[in-house]
């Protein structure tokens, strides 16, 4: 389903040319579930993004369903995104000023989805994360874990066939980092491939493979379970 | 969700900026409405004080030159009384006042005056009114003020304005040397060519030939100079704009029997004067577009520097670059109508509350200037945005999103 081939990032910076992520491959199967691990600055958020079609690389192909997605203009990518693709980030990155339900309605009507399916599936979407008594309440009024619970809710919104989720537990409480990834596994178990960063040892566990990344370079993958081809 | 309600929502979610912008553009179109509107009336108060300058077109027999004129127009030749009629029914634009005259010497207690028959307004009126058409249907001149109807007329304007509304055969009007030197006073009897007229008024002194003249109903003086209706000259206050847009040419072509002349300098000053004010005022414009651009423009490369994680979370989402362009356009456009409306409305009211105190002169609401405020402001609004929300269309999103 997505697969990356020799990808390489580089860029400036302050006249020295940093390697973000160096030579990758890799393949992830429709349905997989993949936590990509390594410490910080080695190239995880470079990989996800890429994998969004968010950051070209420098060389490369990017492919999901046989597409290269970078070979398609910034526009065209962004109808795939809202197609195909659903995120998740670290900080949730809620429209400050919109309301639970407004934020979920938010991809519904980028797809040109008309105003009351868009409340009825938003109100659906709030009512499955158990957040359906705060329709009306902005980011704001919400505690963290209520507010990523509105951000998975909106990743859901145009039924994506890939997650891309940028450290998801990584401002949450044990407990309710539990609950994400349990959300997470289920939506992986109803068919969805997730691609997650990640720095939680127990979240990456519960992914199916696991992939680590050092110094903008795939060093490993999870050989007892392994379907990821690391070049 | 709507687009709508996207922008409406984000303008109140930053309520400081928003009152900050919104009053550069309130401030920005009070100012432009408010001098436009004192502008505007100041311009009519000017026109209307250059028309006090005197006639500026002079319509004479083709043999007259403009000296035989100034010589108390007593040149002897005559054109006829009809071009007046023409004149007035004509469609011409720009033609303030006419004022038809005939001039005859007379003497009176050993002395030579000018009697002058002169054609008051009522009578043009009438005749337009025939017709159904003609000059004085049309709304008044760039240099005519509207006046009150119930305002009763002062005969002594008859000096500025070369006219008069009404004149009765038996009435007359005397110049200030003629009133000096009969010792004449307003309702006294004087007669002439055997004929007795009351004075109605004694005319200011003007230091020019009028103050040795009486004048009279022009038809009365034709009878009694026995010459049949015809004049010597007619006055033409004619709007100075339709002067250099070349009313006197139309006027030659409507009476080609007829000599036409500008009297340069009066035009001239009036032209000049106008061209001032109206660059005065596309000065003022310019300033405060290019001050409330330059804070628009400010405003909004804040805001979407302010806005770059929600650009980058919008475009994650698969919004495009171009919705992106719509919805900060959309914002420019909300607050350019609001601050045009609202410009309006204040700008209507500072100016008629300070017009009269600064530019003495009474300051009416002018509703086509709400059309002006709206499309400048919006324009302004959009013009100065449209660079900062192509900057937000143009965000790298990966970038947004990796420096948070």
């Amino acid at each position: 389903m997505l697969r990356m081939e020799s990808v390489s990032k580089q860029y400036r910076h302050r006249g020295q040319v940093v390697t973000a992520l160096n030579d990758a491959s890799l393949t992830i199967g429709k349905g997989d579930f993949v936590s990509v691990v390594g410490p910080s600055g080695s190239g995880k958020s470079t990989l996800l993004l890429m994998l969004g079609g968010m950051l070209s690389p420098t060389s490369g192909r990017v492919l999901l369903d046989a597409q290269s997605i970078y070979d398609l203009s910034s526009d065209r990518r962004a109808r795939l995104r809202k197609r195909r693709i659903g995120f998740v980030f670290q900080t949730f990155n809620l429209v400050p000023y919109l309301t639970a339900r407004e934020n979920v309605e938010l991809p519904l009507y980028l797809s040109a989805v008309e105003p009351g399916a868009q409340r009825e599936r938003a109100i659906a979407l709030l009512e499955r994360v158990g957040l359906g008594e705060r329709l009306h309440h902005k980011p704001c009024e919400l505690s963290v874990g209520q507010q990523q619970r509105v951000a998975l809710a909106r990743m859901l919104a145009n039924d994506p066939a890939v997650v891309l989720a940028d450290e998801p537990t990584g401002n949450l409480d044990p407990e309710t980092s539990r609950q994400v990834i349990g959300f997470l596994d289920e939506i992986n178990r109803e068919g969805k491939t997730i691609v997650m960063v990640t720095h939680d040892p127990r979240a990456a566990e519960r992914a199916k493979r696991t992939l680590r990344l050092k110094e903008g370079r795939i060093v490993a993958g999870d050989t007892a379970r392994e379907r990821l081809h690391v070049a | 969700m709507r687009m709508r309600t996207l922008v409406w929502r984000e303008i109140f979610e930053r309520k400081s900026q928003l009152i900050t912008s919104f009053l550069a553009i309130l401030l920005g179109i009070t100012v432009i409405v408010s001098i436009e509107n004192i502008t505007f009336y100041s311009e009519k108060a000017v026109a209307r004080e250059m028309d006090s300058l005197g006639a500026n077109v002079l319509i004479l027999p083709k043999s007259v030159t403009l000296q035989d004129y100034y010589a108390a127009d007593m040149q002897g030749e005559t054109i006829p009384e009809e071009y007046v009629t023409q004149l007035a029914m004509s469609d011409l634009e720009g033609l303030d006042n006419l004022s038809p005259k005939l001039s005859v010497p007379v003497e009176v207690e050993g002395r030579s005056f000018t009697l002058t028959g002169i054609l008051p307004k009522s009578e043009f009126q009438a005749k337009a009114a025939w017709a159904g058409a003609g000059i004085f249907s049309r709304p008044a001149g760039c240099g005519a003020m509207p006046t009150l109807a119930f305002v009763g007329e002062d005969k002594k304007t008859l000096v500025r304005q070369r006219v008069i509304d009404n004149l009765t055969s038996e009435e007359v009007l005397v110049g200030a040397d003629v009133a000096s030197a009969l010792r004449l006073k307003e309702g006294d009897r004087l007669t002439l060519l055997g004929q007795s007229f009351s004075v109605t008024a004694t005319l200011p002194q003007t230091g020019t030939i009028d103050d040795s003249r009486v004048f009279a109903h022009l038809h009365r003086v034709q009878e009694l100079a026995g010459k049949g209706p015809v004049i010597n000259a007619i006055e033409v206050v004619g709007c100075c704009q339709e002067i250099s847009k070349g009313l006197v040419a139309k006027i030659n072509a409507l009476l080609p029997d007829a000599k036409v002349v500008t009297i340069t300098q009066i035009a001239d000053a009036q032209i000049r004067m106008n061209a001032l004010m109206s660059r005065l005022s596309t000065v003022f414009l310019a300033i405060i577009v290019c001050v409330g651009g330059a804070g628009i423009a400010n405003y909004m490369y804040a805001n979407v520097h302010e806005r770059r994680r929600e650009i980058g979370t919008l475009m994650s989402l698969g919004a495009t670059s171009f919705l992106i362009l719509r919805i900060f356009l959309l914002k420019a456009l909300l607050l350019g109508i609001a601050g045009g409306v609202g410009g309006y409305l204040l700008g209507t009211i500072l100016a008629a509350v300070l017009g009269p105190k600064l530019a003495g002169v009474p300051v009416l609401p002018m509703p086509m200037l709400a059309l002006l405020a709206i499309l400048i402001s919006s324009g302004l609004a959009l013009a100065a945005s449209y660079f900062p929300a192509r900057r937000a269309a143009r965000l790298d999103p990966s970038a947004t999103l990796q420096e948070i």
